[in-house]
């Protein structure tokens, strides 16, 4: 279906403006006090009316953070990050927690608006199927749709700050429990501060009527967004989610350090799609976003099966590696990426299959598209654990240049334990072609979608694994993360 | 509908002169040939007349229905209702040939200020031109040219002809690389979109292409000049003789 989405209306839509979700929204604010300590943490939690437990749990986290180094094996270069400068915590001001959407400031919802994400749940339901948004400001979720429909089919789908009040038990048990608090630097980084986020649980069962969004906003000037997310798909329950995130455009660089953790039972399936376009950064380099992301989903019972599909364009710096821990029998991971930079902007992006229980099955298709000066990076792991008999994995990641300033870089691991896995693995670099420019623009298309239209044809694989209504905007996102970068 | 004086061109890379004073006229509907030896320049005219980068135009001029042709980027000569038929059609992994095309349709009709077709209206527009054409509409599914034999890539430039219906159409060695049956079947289709407000140049090697596509008059090129014109009479003479009196030249 999404395959027929069509290009014409893509073209035809694409603004003049090279970041539209640039602006800033004027609204009053309360902040942590800036830098980072142990009060901090404290005052985080003591934010969110979290118990002890939480608390507990954060400051494991800190101390331990205190002991590590920042990774440094990516190929990425970017300004150190003083984390002594950066608020860890910002929230619009607002006296209680307001009970519905008429209590939300208005000037949020307008952002909201502006955005392109409708939360009031009538203006959605003019589209065919409804989309449930979980809307995250800096660090606290402002809005949260559709609640009352999800209950009813037995879907929890609230912040997760209010998870840990309202259903503790299931966040105990599950957070954690993919990516521990001593994972990486940046992961524990983010169990310490961690302000926001969603969380999602679908009970045995379930099939979840809508699609889940969330939908990540950083507004407030050096400030870091520290979003978690958990999603837990009991047996056999079925979830599709997807997350959108924008930042203004600001000359200094901040720091987006989440963590994702999906949980998968017997014969659960998960699909969880990105579509990232934090601002990258002028054409300089000056501003953007660091975004440092731990994604992982655990299959824990046989038959399970997740797909992480990811669109990203935005970032100054990406490094991120979503993974899925094959642990079920016949269980199943998939990660279909496109990752775009443009200008000064630098990814590196992939994946880890780690293929424990039998028969498992992993796919790996990687689009990696460089312009301007930019540096794009594929890294991904392919690993087959003794127990994993019949493991199965098909790797392609492909290439393209735009001009001859910019970088494509392939690094694939591969470690078997098994002598009766089967990995594959395919790679391609490619140019687009002046023959290519030149025969679109003789039959009429003007350069830039020519352009587009050739990056949208090299991404289609991944582009048809989206979400409909996520297709066409990723198609036009596409489109306009490449303006420029011809001619 | 084309006048081309004394058109000078180079090969800016290496700074080469290619064509050495070209002078040309085709009229409303006609339909001509330019036949000459390999690196005559045949090519190159095709080229320079479409706008390809990598050409500098060092002399000359070109009017086409009016405009300053060499003055107009590659997309506004399209728009403009010049269309090339490529020697070697280019591939677009990913790209649906009916996408492509209706893109390009409606960016033509775009600069043109003329309303866009929407996916329905295409749909059955393009069906109308594959029946008249003998093309299966399969190939409108395909990716363009990806996987395409040689005449299926040269049948899809004729049916881009016949959506995009041209004023002028310049067939740049249709008929390499192509078997006598296949031939056969694209010369059909170019007959087809014969007419009287549509003008052609066919650009060839051989002769035989000028047997299916007849040709109101033929010219010779080499060394980068248009040496001798006729009637459809001189492609047989060259057949007979040879190049090799006009290259000594």
């Amino acid at each position: 279906m999404a395959a027929t989405v069509d290009t014409v209306e893509r073209v035809e839509s694409i603004t003049a403006d090279k970041y539209k979700y640039g602006f800033v929204t004027d609204i009053e604010m309360e902040s942590a006090p800036i830098g980072l300590s142990e009060d901090i943490v404290r005052f985080i939690s003591a934010k969110k009316e979290e118990p002890q437990w939480m608390l507990d749990w954060r400051l494991t986290a800190y101390r331990h953070w205190l002991t590590m180094e920042e990774p440094n094996w990516a190929k990425i270069g970017y300004e150190p990050i003083d984390y002594q400068q950066t608020y860890f915590f910002a929230a619009p001001k607002q006296k209680v927690a307001p009970k519905s959407l008429d209590e939300v400031d208005p000037e949020l919802l307008r952002t909201y608006e502006k955005l392109g994400i409708p939360l009031k749940e009538q203006e959605m339901l003019a589209g065919v199927v409804g989309v449930a948004v979980d809307a995250v400001f800096d660090s606290v979720s402002v809005a949260t749709t559709f609640r009352a429909k999800l209950e009813e089919a037995g879907v929890i789908f609230m912040p997760i700050s209010e998870a840990i009040q309202k259903h503790p038990d299931l966040v105990k048990k599950y957070m954690g429990s993919v990516v521990p608090t001593t994972d990486n630097y940046f992961a524990a980084l983010n169990c310490a501060v961690f302000t926001d986020g969603s969380f999602v649980y679908v009970p045995k069962g379930v099939h979840c009527p809508m699609e889940l969004s969330t939908y990540f906003r950083i507004n407030a000037q050096n400030t870091g967004q520290f979003e978690r997310t958990l999603i837990i798909a009991d047996d056999d329950a079925y979830v599709s989610y997807l997350e959108g995130c924008t930042a203004p455009m600001r000359d200094e660089n901040q720091l987006h350090a989440a963590v994702v953790e999906l949980v998968l039972h017997e014969n659960a399936e998960i699909k969880y799609s990105t579509v990232q376009n934090w601002y990258p950064g002028d054409e300089e380099g000056k501003g953007g976003i660091y975004n440092f992301v731990t994604k992982r989903a655990k299959c824990a019972g046989a038959n399970s099966k997740v797909s992480w599909t990811q669109v990203e364009t935005g970032s100054a710096v990406t490094w991120k590696y979503p993974s899925c821990i094959l642990q079920g029998d016949n269980s199943q991971g998939e990660f279909y990426s496109i990752a775009i930079t443009n200008n000064m902007q630098q990814a590196d992006t992939g994946t880890k299959m780690i293929h424990i229980g039998k028969n498992t099955r992993s796919r790996i298709i990687s689009k990696g598209i460089s312009a301007g000066k930019a540096q794009n990076t594929y890294r991904g792991l392919v690993k087959a654990l003794p127990r994993a008999s019949n493991a199965r994995n098909f790797t392609q990641c492909d290439s393209l240049l735009i001009g001859d300033k910019c970088g494509a870089h392939t690094v694939p691991y591969i470690e078997i334990s098994n002598s009766t896995a089967r990995i594959e693995h395919e790679a391609t670099t490619s140019k687009v072609s002046e023959d290519q420019l030149f025969y679109c623009r003789q039959r009429g298309i003007p350069e830039e979608e020519a352009l587009a239209l050739i990056v949208n044809g090299f991404c289609k694989e991944v582009l048809q694994e989206l979400p409909m209504e996520f297709a066409v905007e990723a198609q036009k996102l596409v489109a306009i993360s490449l303006e420029g970068s011809v001619g | 509908m084309l006048k081309i004086s004394n058109l000078h061109a180079a090969i800016e890379s290496v700074n080469k002169p290619i064509l050495k004073g070209v002078d040309l006229e085709i009229g409303t509907g006609e339909i001509h040939a330019i036949m000459g030896p390999n690196g005559s320049g045949k090519s190159t005219l095709s080229y320079v007349l479409s706008g390809r980068d990598g050409y500098e135009v060092t002399g000359g001029s070109v009017d086409f229905a009016g405009q300053d042709l060499m003055d107009m980027e590659p997309e506004e000569r399209a728009a403009a209702g010049l269309f090339l038929a490529f020697q070697y059609p280019v591939e677009i992994p990913g790209v649906q040939t009916m996408t492509f095309l209706r893109t390009a349709l409606n960016e033509i009709k775009k600069a043109r200020g003329e309303k866009e077709i929407d996916a329905v209206g295409f749909l059955k527009f393009v069906r109308e031109k594959c029946k008249s054409l003998n093309i299966s509409d399969d190939m409108m599914r395909r990716a363009v040219n990806v996987g395409f034999s040689g005449g299926e890539k040269k049948r899809n430039e004729t049916l881009q002809m016949a959506v995009l219906e041209p004023k002028l159409a310049i067939l740049d060695e249709t008929d390499s690389g192509l078997d006598i049956d296949a031939l056969r079947v694209v010369a059909d289709g170019v007959n087809a979109l014969r007419s009287e407000n549509r003008s052609m140049l066919v650009i060839t090697h051989y002769q035989r292409l000028l047997d299916y596509i007849v040709p109101d008059k033929v010219h010779v090129m080499a060394n980068g000049r248009i040496v001798k014109s006729g009637g459809k009479e001189l492609a047989l003479e060259l057949e007979e003789h040879g190049y090799a009196q006009y290259e000594a030249a």
